[in-house]
């Protein structure tokens, strides 16, 4: 089945207050899509004054909102999650077209998923208790849960609905406002959203500002008026928020990507069976979204006695891939996010050749015809070398694997865990033992272990070392957006008798 | 001989400039990480905050170019040249609202390169 690119207006405002408004100075940007370099719509190109009208907006609201019982939290959240499922396949078109990934995965993966983060929420904060002790017979401490009041989010272009969907849900479940810029790249699903909800949230609960990062996300992540900033992105721009977030003594979540080890131990192919299949699919998940994805499976660790003939099912998979045109369900890949991105690719690729990689499958630009001449498309590729090299060592955040050999185990888990970043990792194996001691040695906030891709809601998702801190998804997720109130309750009749 | 580690393109420099009127004085720093990372980044000289924990590869268009050490570990045997693409990041980086990136672009330092600078 093809789709083709949906309507857009010629411009949209930013949502601050409940409605749609536009930028103080009247400055717009034009929203190109990746799939054709067509012009989707312009967006406001807000400034501070901007940032800060919408930070005056969730302060206004935060008092009355966080007061809100969590029933009628929960209700309004499951009202969202209806609201995207019954407008599933216009949210996967606007998706594509913005991201440029393909139709097939928006409707399956991207927006579904979306779906169940805010239902999830909905569901966890009503579950949720807090706590009381017994601390001595005339003693109680309380705990009570309180919002911190105003959250600044600044998410990235990957997986814009789903993205939002891991930030919002949560910190509006726990009773705060919140001030979200979307990625100047992808500015059109979280619009669409704000359409669709406009009139479900009270006015300043959530406010979606446009722009660039120095003009609005800067003024975002260092206004006094916010209590936290969430931030998914790269390493610098997460050290300078930190920054500014330490002038306000405030609190911040940091997901800044990795360079994850895919890890495919021999027992894999003992058997030519559904699970080897699997497997196969596994390495080559490393194309998923175009690998734009902070968790993408980037290193490719093979023991070396099944090496060739694993590498060869690998190759012959990835050779396989469909990319084409983005709204065909057939397609399986689609293009990168922007110009810039796909040069960035190119240029690793280039000096990956450089190093002495070999490359197995693609390495280069993938020219598709006709409109979509002008978009960004890489076709997938595999690196072979060793892990000292810079293509194993940095993010490309495209469809560039690297794989290398390892002798036995504590290779394997040398090498998977000489990298500056420890966000996700992959364990394949058939064997009981490595199936638990191997994930535990690794690294990383999140290891699948005969799996990967997998984003559950109720599965807790974050970083090791360069990679971030805090976390996103399950109930704990609640903690990050919530102080702690203790109430020090004492029955006790009598004095201390100091005084 | 004098070696450096890293050059501009002309296209850059004429951008540097444009944002040296604008700001002042800017530094580089080469980002890593998930979505606009592994990019070079330029801010404010002061609205970073470096110290022993960053290296300073060199000096183009009169801005210094920083690294994080770790990083640099990997890369300190690529000569790296800075260029521009269009393109639009979501990073804080000063050139974005021009439509313009900075980019890295890599070579393999040459042996004697190396012997040189790496000792």
């Amino acid at each position: 089945m093809s789709y083709s690119k949906p309507n857009f207006n010629e411009k949209y405002g930013n949502f601050i207050n409940g409605q749609f408004v536009d930028p103080i100075d009247g400055e717009y940007f034009d929203n190109p899509s990746p799939i054709d370099g067509s012009l989707i719509a312009k967006y406001p190109r807000s400034k501070k004054e901007d940032v800060d009208n919408a930070v005056a907006a969730a302060n206004e609201a935060k008092e009355s909102w966080g007061n809100t019982s969590v029933t009628e939290r929960a209700a309004l959240l499951n009202k969202v999650a209806d609201i995207i499922e019954a407008n599933l396949e216009e949210f996967a078109l606007v998706e594509t077209c913005d991201n440029g990934k393909a139709i097939r995965e928006t409707l399956n993966a991207d927006v579904p998923l979306a779906v169940d983060h805010w239902r999830y929420f909905a569901a966890v904060i009503r579950a949720e208790e807090g706590s009381a002790t017994e601390l001595d017979a005339n003693t109680l401490s309380m705990n009570i849960k309180e919002p911190l009041g105003v959250i600044g989010q600044i998410i990235p272009w990957n997986f814009p609905l789903l993205m939002l969907s891991w930030k919002l849900p949560p910190a509006l479940a726990a009773g705060n406002c919140v001030v979200l810029k979307p990625a100047e790249q992808t500015p059109s699903s979280a619009t669409l959203l704000m359409e669709k909800i406009a009139d479900v949230f009270p006015p300043g609960v959530i406010n979606v500002i446009h722009g660039f990062g120095p003009e609005a996300g800067k003024p975002l992540a260092s206004s006094s008026g916010i209590d936290k900033v969430a931030f998914t992105g790269e390493t610098t721009t997460g050290q300078l928020i930190m920054q500014y977030a330490s002038k306000n003594l405030n609190p911040v979540t940091m997901e800044l990507g990795g360079k994850s080890p895919n890890i495919f131990f021999n027992s894999v192919m003992d058997e030519d069976d559904a699970f080897l299949d699997k497997a196969i699919e596994g390495a080559v998940l490393f194309a998923f979204n175009q690998g734009e994805v902070c968790t993408c499976p980037s290193r490719i660790l093979v023991q070396e006695d099944i090496y060739d003939k694993f590498m060869e099912r690998v190759i012959a998979r990835t050779k396989a891939i469909v990319q084409d045109n983005p709204y065909d369900s057939n397609t399986m890949m689609g293009a990168q996010a922007s110009k810039d991105q796909q040069e960035k690719i190119l240029s690793y690729i280039n000096i990956g050749k450089e190093e002495g990689a070999k490359v197995l499958a693609g390495g280069d630009a993938c020219s598709l015809s006709g409109e979509l001449a002008n978009g960004n498309y890489v076709q997938p590729t595999i690196l072979e070398g060793h892990n000292k090299m810079r293509v194993f060592q940095e993010e490309i955040f495209g469809p560039v694997v690297c794989v290398t050999k390892f002798k036995d185990e504590a290779e394997a888990l040398e090498i998977a865990n000489d990298t500056l970043y420890g966000l996700g990792a992959g364990v394949w194996t058939r064997d009981a033992h490595q199936l638990y001691q191997i994930p535990r040695a690794i690294k990383a906030g999140r290891v699948w272990v005969n799996c990967y891709h997998a984003y559950p809601a109720h599965a807790p998702f974050g970083g090791y070392k360069k990679s971030g801190f805090g976390r996103e998804n399950h109930l704990m997720m609640l903690n990050y957006y919530r102080q702690n109130k203790n109430m020090l309750i004492s029955y006790d009749k009598n004095k201390l008798g100091f005084f | 001989m004098e070696v450096q580690r890293v050059d501009i393109t002309d296209k850059a420099i004429s951008l540097v400039k444009q944002l040296q009127d604008k700001h002042g004085e800017l530094i580089f720093h080469q980002s890593g990480g998930c979505c606009d990372g592994s990019a070079p980044m330029i801010f404010e000289k002061d609205d970073m905050y470096l110290d022993d924990s960053d290296v300073l590869l060199g000096q183009i268009a009169g801005v210094n170019f920083y690294m994080n050490r770790d990083q640099y570990e990997y890369w300190k045997h690529t000569f790296l040249t800075i260029d521009i693409t269009e393109g639009r990041g979501s990073s804080f980086s000063l050139e974005i609202p021009l439509g313009f990136r900075f980019i890295v672009h890599s070579r393999l330092m040459s042996d004697e390169e190396s012997a040189i600078l790496n000792g």
